[in-house]
């Protein structure tokens, strides 16, 4: 039983699906859906990995490696205007957000 | 051979399950929870793949300090949970069909897939024998020399990053009293000291 690249390609496209998908179900809670988007760039990492491993390229995990950082930066701005929000206005509910709407 | 396949289906099987847990947990702490094993079973899908070193990152960056912030975030937040989940049945029709059908087309992509045969030619870096030099040390040479500007791009956007988090959380209350650094050596010996003669038995007014 090999284990080759549709493997891991299949559950790539399995996390970046779930992480879709927690998107649309928790429409409400922004933390859930910062914790979706985390989800949906470790599938991101996931396929860059495989496709370094099995076309022989070490290539692909530098890349990896950037998109790494930019999901660390990416989770720390976004809780820091989290709780700036939550400081202001003392709710997180993404209905709220619409005071620039006009 | 077989161990490796126990292994992928062991490491596969628990990041995808607790992936479900992260979106359908009640609770958002067993949300962050559920992401830290998820991100810990992919770190073994990596080290199945030979990527030693970007399983350790991921374990190091992301148990050690994204899920601890969004722990830290989602315990300092006093917010009612229950309230944020209502109305989440309404988009369950919309999000399984968004889902399944981004699944499909994503599983039709994996299946149908066709490497040409000019691109194995054409490897920027090919990855060394594992048994020569090991995945750090090949990393390590192709990031400091060839991709040195996404090295420090990446540097800087960590940089920026953090500036950007501590300049959105800084807030100065102004009820507390701090020390003027500024207004204490302005002070001179005029605007300090006030020198009065007082006569004897009478007292200062």
């Amino acid at each position: 039983m090999i284990i080759g690249l549709e493997h891991y390609l299949a559950v790539g496209a399995v996390l970046f699906t779930l992480g879709i998908f927690g998107i649309f179900l928790n429409r409400k809670n922004i933390i859930i859906i910062l914790m979706s988007i985390e989800l949906i760039l470790l599938a991101v990492n996931v396929n860059l990995v495989a496709f370094s491993t099995f076309l022989g390229d070490i290539v692909g995990q530098v890349y990896a490696l950037i998109v790494l950082t930019v999901a660390a930066a990416e989770a720390a701005i976004g809780l820091a205007i989290l709780v700036a929000y939550f400081r202001n206005r003392g709710s997180i509910a993404v209905e709220d957000v619409n005071l620039m709407k006009g | 051979m077989i161990i490796q396949a126990i292994f992928f289906y062991l490491f596969a099987a628990v990041c995808i399950a607790s992936a479900i847990m992260v979106i359908a947990a009640r609770n958002p702490v067993h949300s962050v929870l559920f992401l830290i094993l998820a991100f810990v079973n992919a770190a073994g899908l990596f080290v199945l793949m030979g990527a030693e070193f970007l399983a350790m990152i991921l374990i190091v960056v992301y148990v050690g300090a994204v899920a601890v912030l969004f722990l830290f975030v989602v315990m300092m937040l006093d917010v009612d949970f229950a309230e944020l989940r209502q109305g989440m049945t309404n988009y369950l029709p919309i999000g399984f069909v968004v889902g399944g059908i981004l699944l499909a087309e994503l599983i039709f992509v994996v299946v149908a897939r066709v490497i040409q045969p000019s691109v194995p030619k054409t490897i920027t870096a090919p990855i060394p024998p594992a048994d020569a030099v090991s995945n750090t040390q090949a990393l390590g040479l192709v990031l400091y020399t060839r991709y040195v500007y996404f090295f420090e791009a990446a540097g800087m956007i960590l940089l920026v990053a953090m500036i950007g988090a501590i300049v959105l959380t800084l807030h100065r209350r102004a009820e507390v009293k701090r020390q003027s650094i500024s207004a204490q050596v302005a002070r001179h010996r005029a605007s300090a000291i006030d020198i009065v003669k007082v006569k004897s038995g009478q007292g200062l007014s």
